[in-house]
């Protein structure tokens, strides 16, 4: 595999809510001590190497974009450290320029993103004319060449963004990211917002994109959704994460035929199928926890299946390590501690 | 298809030639332009579109909830045997949310915001009250009863409670007791599923399937995604700009679809693409290492706005089959098995590309 250049290290965000007057009264009185915390991402650890794909899945609240934004360095850490290249990212390195424009970030909401009062010539050419990286005589050229790049023709040039379908709006909001020639696109529900037959089209992009572009200057992409079939189709490795955790990280492939944690599981076992005849729609019970509260322990084992195999009540008091299951799989639960299951793929997921 | 063959017989919603135009000071938006959609008691209907194909319209038309500019132009909608376009208000006001109901993609369209849960689920027991009167304590029992059926734990608490204090998931619960709180014969699902996380949805879908076992009741659900249509539907319509060009047994729509249209939205899921990247695999061919494997097949273009409807068939410009023939717009042709279809090039029954 290639040289890792992003690597978070034991990251944490911890959003804390401003007390409000009858918080600040009540603290003031000792009835209420703690303010609400949000430990919206908890201790993660994660590398993303040159020319990867990688997938972020979880249910809203889990914290992926969060963890998306901070990746992107949108979001400082509370605790932890991010690692660009192997060099400590700080607010120092971040005053870089060219550091920051070496991750760009594409959103859910294109319309949203894009300043409905500009052109889509200088939505694109505005950012490398002012960084440097394009004399101001070639730029329009230069976004000609990056919509013909990401499908639209030289007519889009002086219109505005009001003017064009979701899925177009979606290529400009690409080709924007791209104008700064990053290394790393994190793509936060890049696709969600979009129809069927327009969605295919923009995940075929993104696949082009990375294809075709030279080895050296090749795109890495952080895809974060929460559509476990998007991911499934694009990346080459899936994190799964639950409530500021990631719980399980594996190739793309091994993910799908033989995952280890429970929750995974439940995911997989939820998501529609095309197969015809009735399927029968199994549930998790119960929804995801509110972050301000998390469950002690592992933080799925209130809805967890399998929590009452492991002794000792230890999923609701200890918190499961990620720790490696196989060659380039990790998995955090307590289940592969144990003697009578160790983790023996079909065999674990048939149980 | 499981549930008893005698019950499926009788239609319970008729719709022939249904149009419903938007009067724009631009001009004319036909937002449905002559649909044909037969629901049979105790059957589940998937209607199926993107954005701007006139399926919601649809499902509003039936409801008898089209405002101004828009009007129903053209057609018949029959339910049990009453033509619901020439009811008037009052008689339409009974039937709705007591013979027919609708639960939208987003619950707070439903819910109203300053209500307490039980407040809203007795007033729609009480709106619909027949010669037997109940009482307030019975119609309370009536709403306990109702959210308890769609799994919400501890429903006589939730009874007090207001919609914001409720999750997204839990809320679409409510909308849907709230919808099946007088046994309605039809309930039409606009997207109820698209807002929430997969696990609600599954959650949520495992609890339709269940209630509409047990009840009499018909579902029109009109989505976006084919793969929540798979598992649910006995009988499945897509739509495009406004016309259903394909209809027929889910069976025969997902694995045989002709349309070239439907053929093209299947393949577009990746749900499609993990499905032929299973076979490749089981074939020995290489698999998600080939970069073209992975490709989408997608549909080139962009669905047409209404307002400017291409001539012929709608879906010419963006169809590989398209022919000069194709300015002419084709006609529904129905065969024996009554399977329906719009198009002078179908697929071949059985052919695979």
């Amino acid at each position: 595999m290639n040289a890792t250049i992003l690597e978070l290290r034991g990251v944490s965000k911890r959003f804390v809510q401003a007390p409000d007057l009858s918080t600040r009264i009540a603290r003031a009185l000792q009835r209420k001590p703690d303010a609400g915390v949000v430990h919206a991402v908890d201790g993660v650890d994660l590398s993303i190497a040159k020319g990867e794909v990688v997938g972020l899945v979880g249910e809203s609240g889990c914290g992926k974009s969060t963890l998306g934004r901070i990746v992107a360095g949108l979001h400082a850490p509370s605790s932890g450290t991010r690692l660009w290249k192997g060099h400590v990212v700080d607010a120092a390195s971040m005053r870089d320029a060219r550091q920051r424009l070496a991750i760009q970030m594409i959103f859910q909401d294109p319309y949203a993103s894009l300043n409905p009062r500009m052109r889509v010539v200088d939505l694109i050419g505005e950012a490398p004319v002012a960084h440097g990286l394009w004399p101001r005589s070639d730029r329009v050229a230069r976004v000609v060449d990056l919509l013909a790049h990401v499908g639209l023709d030289a007519s889009a040039l002086r219109r505005y963004p009001h003017q064009f379908s979701g899925g177009q709006r979606a290529r400009i909001g690409i080709a924007r990211a791209l104008a700064v020639q990053p290394e790393l696109l994190v793509c936060d529900e890049a696709v969600a917002a979009l129809d069927v037959s327009i969605q295919a089209q923009v995940l075929n992009l993104f696949m082009q994109l990375r294809d075709e572009a030279d080895p050296e200057l090749g795109l890495t992409y952080l895809f974060i959704s929460h559509d476990l079939g998007v991911v499934r189709h694009l990346s080459d490795r899936v994190l799964i994460m639950y409530l500021g955790r990631i719980v399980e990280s594996a190739s793309t492939v091994d993910l799908f035929a033989q995952s280890n944690h429970p929750y995974t599981q439940e995911l997989l076992a939820q998501t529609p199928t095309l197969d015809v005849g009735k399927q029968i729609f199994t549930t998790i019970r119960g929804e995801i926890p509110s972050p301000l509260a998390p469950p002690s322990g592992c933080h799925f084992h209130p809805r967890c299946p399998r929590a009452k195999e492991v002794p000792d009540h230890r999923c609701s008091r200890e918190r499961p390590l990620l720790k490696t299951v196989a060659s380039g799989h990790a998995s955090a639960c307590h289940l592969n501690d144990m003697d009578s299951s160790p983790f023996k793929g079909d065999g674990f997921a048939a149980a | 298809m499981k549930r008893g063959g005698e019950k499926l017989c009788r239609a319970l919603l008729e719709v022939s030639n249904l149009k419903t135009h938007f009067f724009m000071k631009s001009g004319i938006l036909r937002a449905v332009d002559g649909i044909d959609l037969t629901v049979r008691a105790g059957e589940v209907v998937g209607l199926v579109g993107e954005s701007g194909s006139g399926k919601s319209i649809a499902g509003l038309s039936i409801m008898g909830l089209i405002d101004s500019p828009g009007r129903i132009v053209d057609g018949r909608i029959t339910f049990n045997g009453v033509d619901l376009i020439g009811l008037d208000d009052e008689a339409m006001r009974r039937l709705r949310g007591n013979r027919i109901a609708m639960i939208f993609q987003d619950p707070m369209m439903t819910l109203n915001p300053v209500l307490t849960i039980g407040t809203q689920m007795i007033e729609t027991l009480a709106a619909h009250q027949g010669a037997d009167r109940l009482s307030k304590s019975a119609m309370r029992k009536r709403a306990v009863e109702a959210l308890g059926r769609v799994g919400i734990a501890s429903p006589h608490e939730r009874l007090a409670a207001y919609p914001h204090q409720l999750s997204g998931g839990m809320r679409q619960r409510v909308a849907i007791a709230i919808a099946l709180l007088n046994d309605p014969d039809l309930i039409i699902c606009d997207e109820p599923t698209t807002a929430l996380d997969v696990t609600i949805q599954a959650q949520i879908l495992a609890e339709m399937q269940t209630l509409i076992r047990k009840s009499e009741s018909a579902l029109i659900w009109i989505t976006h995604d084919l793969t929540v249509i798979a598992g649910l539907a006995d009988r499945v319509a897509v739509m495009y700009a406004g016309r259903i060009v394909e209809s027929g047994t889910t069976a025969q729509m997902l694995e045989a679809p002709r349309h070239p249209y439907t053929r093209g939205l299947i393949d577009s899921t990746p749900a499609a693409a993990a499905k032929r990247n299973d076979r490749g695999i089981e074939r020995g061919l290489a698999g998600s290492s080939d970069p073209a494997s992975r490709r989408l097949a997608q549909i080139p273009g962009v669905p047409p706005s209404l307002a400017h409807l291409p001539r012929g068939c709608a879906f010419r410009p963006r169809c590989s089959r398209a022919t000069e023939a194709c300015l002419i717009e084709p006609p529904a042709v129905v065969d024996g098995s009554g399977r329906s279809l719009r198009c002078f090039h179908p697929i071949e029954a059985g052919a695979r590309h």
